[in-house]
């Protein structure tokens, strides 16, 4: 008889969780708000390691804006010949 | 702040082509998408002029106003991307794009039109940088890799220029300067300007 009850009770709870795990799911579809991006969130080039990219020259502090567009000017200025050659 | 922009010249663009071929390579871009695309105007006349297009990252860009989705974002660089997630292909972007940037895979018999493809400025999308997923959904990130687009950094002219638009407007200033405009700017010294002493005779015995 207290088996009987204690498997009861295991029914019980494992009926109330299955029941219970609805309650947690998150909503499956967009909630469109016009005019405002609804995608998922990008990272940052900036908070990238350089170390990390492969053939690259230019240098960088990882998570430092100002270094990384700093490095990027540098890059551009390679595709003004004037500065290159004279 | 640095906001990205092409830039392409036309007095040095010699349509070859090579700014698709390297859009297409690195991006590992679908058959029958181009991302960019070389336009000739009045092709085989004397005069004619080609320039480069693709994605211009418009400030106030059009397809992220008419996105019904708005899966299409400005990145703080500049850069319009899009989440291929959310995009349902309705080809609106297409429709308000003055230059007919967004692109659409079609797949299959009837060529059922795919999600949106377009340039990213080769800086990806809105997944993890440099990723297995972010490449095959958007192509190469570049910006990530402090690399700037392989189109108009393996452009042997240097017509397409690409960039911090300030640095990009500061290069191409200093050219037009160097090379003149109006009547000056005829015959072979228009792309890249006229030597300062054309009398000038190699050192003997130098290697041409």
């Amino acid at each position: 008889m207290r088996t009987a009850n204690r498997l009861c009770l295991a029914g019980v709870i494992i009926l109330i969780s299955i029941l219970m795990s609805g309650c947690g799911e998150r909503s499956q579809v967009v909630a469109y708000k016009s005019g405002k991006y609804q995608g998922k969130t990008d990272t940052k080039p900036w908070d990238n390691d350089p170390s990390a990219a492969l053939y690259t020259s230019s240098k960088w502090t990882a998570g430092n804006k100002t270094s990384w567009e700093e490095a990027i000017r540098m890059r551009n200025q390679r595709q003004n010949e004037y500065g290159r050659v004279d | 702040m640095a906001r990205m922009k092409f830039l392409c010249d036309a007095e040095r663009c010699i349509e070859c082509n090579g700014c698709v071929t390297a859009c297409k390579q690195e991006n590992e871009v679908p058959w029958g998408v181009n991302r960019r695309r070389v336009v000739t105007i009045n092709d085989g006349v004397p005069g004619e002029k080609s320039i480069s297009v693709a994605c211009m990252h418009c400030s106030d860009a059009p397809c992220v106003a008419v996105c019904p989705v708005d899966c299409i974002y400005q990145t703080e660089e500049g850069v319009v991307l899009h989440d291929k997630d959310l995009c349902i292909g309705c080809g609106y972007c297409f429709y308000a794009c003055p230059f007919g940037a967004p692109q659409f895979p079609q797949t299959g018999v009837f060529g059922l039109r795919g999600k949106m493809d377009k340039c990213t400025f080769c800086a990806g999308g809105p997944e993890k940088d440099n990723s297995k997923e972010e490449f095959s959904k958007y192509g190469s990130n570049r910006l990530a890799q402090g690399k700037l687009p392989a189109c108009a950094e393996m452009c042997s002219t240097k017509a397409l220029l690409a960039g911090d638009a300030d640095v990009v407007a500061d290069i191409f200033r200093a050219r037009a300067v160097k090379r003149g405009k109006g009547s000056e700017v005829w015959g072979w010294g228009t792309a890249y300007g006229k030597p300062d002493n054309p009398q000038a005779k190699p050192p003997q015995g130098a290697k041409s």
